[in-house]
């Protein structure tokens, strides 16, 4: 029996052939729907598949269909069948077409919702007809009879969909010679969002993300007609972890963030693909940034992880980038001479000097004095390295382990970004943080008297002040100071995720790259560049200089990335067994 | 190659009949109708539609008309304006208005006049006015700021009034 006969061949996928603005094309009969189960491909994915956009406002390809706003209209024909149940043909052969057209006007096009109605064989779509085009501004014109001129001071502004199709399908003036309706505005609608109503076209996006997304049926409409109003279950705020998502869908200007409420014109962003360092799960994100300072992270499609969302929680985690406090001078201290203010005595040093110390120091070390406290926020690159290190100094290593609640969507009780890639790298074992008592007694013991720290407190984590205080050599790189850094007698400043290149690897394996966002502050450098000098200091083997050739050198050695280049991660990363 | 000198005769160089001739086009002058004007004590009248240097206008209540839109400071070619927009609290000094920059600076210094602020303003909040003598001891004293700006400005009388009926 050969391999091929006794696996059941898949279903072949079944195609339908239709016409698009009379181009031929086949596309699927069924198509995954939000919930990623098969159902009748609809009008809209069709024109997707043929290349053409047509508006929508309710429709969103992760959410159930509403079809409530109707700007998805389009005209369509359908082939005529005969008594025989057979295609009746026109003259030179064609399928002779049914134009859908009103009951009680057979002169005028009927269109049908792009976003609900599925496609049949031989079925026709006029997506740029005349007819097509006169509904679709009938439609924007009944959308903007009460909505407000706020465009100068609304923050969707530049990425409104009411604005876009307003410049392709909408009127210089408005025919509108009564009073609009108006209704409230600026309502708080929780902790992190604000609702301005007036602007609300009610497509339902954020109703429907709460209630069947999120679970928590928050959110929807009181009253009629003009005034239909969006508001939120009395006594109860819009406040689950992942109302910032209504933001990102709201076709409009209504759900406003508190957070970036009038901070900046979306305009002037620039956007930088990078990956959230708040929990294991690691979902995509877009930086936006200006003038090196980080306005907003919003969430990045990559199905294999976070669909379109991201938790309010990972969201928010980025003012600590740029905080006036962040370590930006390279320093050699004595932490055994204090200062006035409690501060420990310092000289403020240079890259090449202190990796030059640094590394003449660990060389005379002897082997096994040393220990390194690594951070699972580090990257695979930097754990690599450390872990290079660590070898030639045959030093013990382990991470800090750092939980939290999860919950049922995306946040994962592992809130180290990158705890499957410090596993891998070798830096710690199956439970990490269980050497960290092990590194405690030998500092406490005298065996171990050099101690490198990378981004951790380790204060907090069972090496008090006292153990520190008897080390001949600490080195600590941290981001922003705390109790290790002024114990530190050197201090090497270092980038937060948003200010290097590097790649993780989330809870189920994926591994994923990051892009730089903004310029590093002061003379912080990204750690894996100083740490390439370091390991090249101390074990003379020479390695890449590049983060592609180092992420591509480290593929080749650990067994688990075997076969992945930086190239091949692409923007949305690729799964490893682990 | 070298151009030789023309030779000046007798009557060149004997220099008076220059000065006569320079004393001849002043007096001509001294009796004409005067055109130099006493400046800067005297200023020139700018015809209408001059751009001058750009400020930021009130309307007649006292609000500030500029929202902070941003858009003057996109369109701006030499990049002379910065605003900074005034973060959630929108404008809390002035009540009913929602959005109000927290700071406005035009950088005189790098101004070109051009009036592209004017012409994409939504709001008609800031104007190129007549002043075009714009003087300073210091870099930073040419940085003009939001309340500067709005004082040289002054209001302007207009029949919309956006926040009025808000």
């Amino acid at each position: 029996m050969s391999a091929l006969e006794s696996k059941p061949a898949p279903p072949p996928i079944e195609k339908i052939r239709i016409k698009v603005d009379g181009r031929d094309i086949e596309v699927p009969r069924m198509t995954p729907d939000w919930q990623g189960k098969l159902q009748p491909t609809t009008m809209l994915q069709a024109c997707a598949l043929a290349g053409i956009d047509v508006p929508h406002y309710c429709y969103h390809p992760k959410l159930p269909i509403a079809g409530n706003c109707r700007m998805c209209l389009v005209e369509f024909g359908t082939p005529v069948i005969g008594p025989d149940k057979k295609p009746v043909l026109n003259e030179d052969g064609t399928p002779k077409m049914m134009r859908s057209v009103l009951p009680y006007e057979p002169a005028a096009a009927r269109g049908a919702i792009a976003c609900a109605t599925p496609i049949s064989p031989g079925m026709e779509i006029y997506a740029s007809s005349a007819a097509t085009k006169q509904m679709r501004e009938a439609v924007l014109e009944s959308l903007l009879i009460n909505h407000p001129l706020d465009c100068p001071i609304c923050d969707q502004a530049g990425e409104c969909k009411l604005q876009e199709y307003s410049v392709d399908h909408g009127q210089a003036t408005s025919r509108f010679a009564e009073e609009k309706v108006h209704k409230p505005k600026q309502v708080d609608l929780g902790p992190r969002i604000v609702l301005d109503d007036e602007r609300c076209i009610l497509c339902s996006r954020c109703v429907r993300f709460t209630k069947d997304i999120v679970g928590d049926d928050a959110l929807g409409f009181v009253n009629r007609g003009s005034y239909n109003t969006l508001t939120h279950f009395p006594g109860k705020p819009f406040d689950n972890n992942y109302t910032l998502n209504t933001v990102d869908i709201c076709p409009v200007g209504a759900l406003t963030s508190k957070d970036f409420r009038f901070k900046m014109r979306v305009w002037f962003l620039k956007e930088t693909k990078s990956i959230c360092t708040s929990c294991g799960t690691g979902c995509n994100i877009v930086i936006g940034s200006r003038q090196e300072k980080i306005y907003r992270c919003e969430p990045r499609q990559n199905d294999a992880v976070n669909s379109c969302w991201m938790c309010d929680y990972g969201r928010l985690n980025y003012k600590w980038i740029g905080r006036d406090d962040r370590l930006t001078q390279v320093k050699r201290q004595n932490p055994s001479i204090h200062g006035p203010g409690g501060e420990p005595a310092s000289s403020v040093s240079n890259w090449p000097a202190a990796v030059r110390e640094i590394s003449t120091k660990l060389r005379a070390s002897p082997a096994s004095s040393a220990a390194i406290v690594a951070s699972a926020r580090q990257t695979n690159e930097e754990l690599y390295l450390l872990n290079k290190l660590a070898q030639q100094l045959s030093a013990i290593t382990d991470a800090v382990p750092r939980s939290g609640q999860s919950d049922h969507l995306l946040l994962s009780a592992d809130r180290n970004p990158n705890s499957t890639g410090a596993r891998l790298a070798g830096i710690c074992g199956d439970q990490m943080g269980s050497k960290l008592p092990k590194i405690a007694e030998g500092i406490r013991k005298g065996v171990i008297k050099t101690l490198i720290v990378f981004g951790e407190d380790v204060t907090k984590h069972g090496i008090g002040a006292d153990l520190l205080g008897r080390l001949d050599l600490l080195i600590v790189s941290d981001i922003l100071p705390n109790a290790t850094t002024k114990l530190a007698h050197y201090v090497l400043p270092a980038c937060a995720h948003a200010e290097k290149r590097g790649t993780f690897t989330n809870i189920k394996g994926r591994v994923q790259k990051f892009l730089k966002a903004v310029e590093p502050r002061g003379d912080a450098r990204p750690e894996w560049e100083f740490l390439h000098e370091l390991v090249f200091a101390v074990t003379g083997r020479n390695g890449f200089v590049s983060i592609e050739g180092l992420f591509n050198q480290m593929a080749e050695e650990i067994p688990a990335f075997a076969g992945i280049t930086w190239a091949s991660l692409g923007d949305s990363g690729v799964t490893i067994p682990i | 190659m070298i151009v030789k000198r023309k030779e000046l005769s007798f009557w060149e160089r004997l220099y008076l009949p220059a000065v006569i001739g320079g004393f001849k086009v002043t007096l001509r002058h001294f009796f004409k109708k005067k055109v130099t004007m006493q400046y800067p004590e005297e200023k020139w009248v700018v015809p209408d539609g001059y751009r001058g240097a750009p400020y930021l206008v009130k309307d007649q209540e006292g609000r500030t008309k500029c929202v902070s839109c941003q858009l003057c400071e996109f369109v701006c070619p030499p990049k002379a304006i910065t605003i900074t927009p005034p973060g959630p609290a929108g404008a809390p000094e002035a009540g009913n208005v929602e959005k109000a920059p927290k700071e406005f600076e035009i950088n005189m210094l790098r101004c070109i006049f051009c009036g592209y602020c004017q012409e994409v303003c939504p709001e008609e909040a800031i104007f190129l006015m007549k002043d075009y003598s714009l003087t300073g001891s210091t870099r930073e004293e040419m940085i003009y700021k939001k309340e500067k700006l709005l004082a040289l400005g002054g209001v302007h009388n207009d029949r919309i009034q956006k926040w009025k009926n808000k």
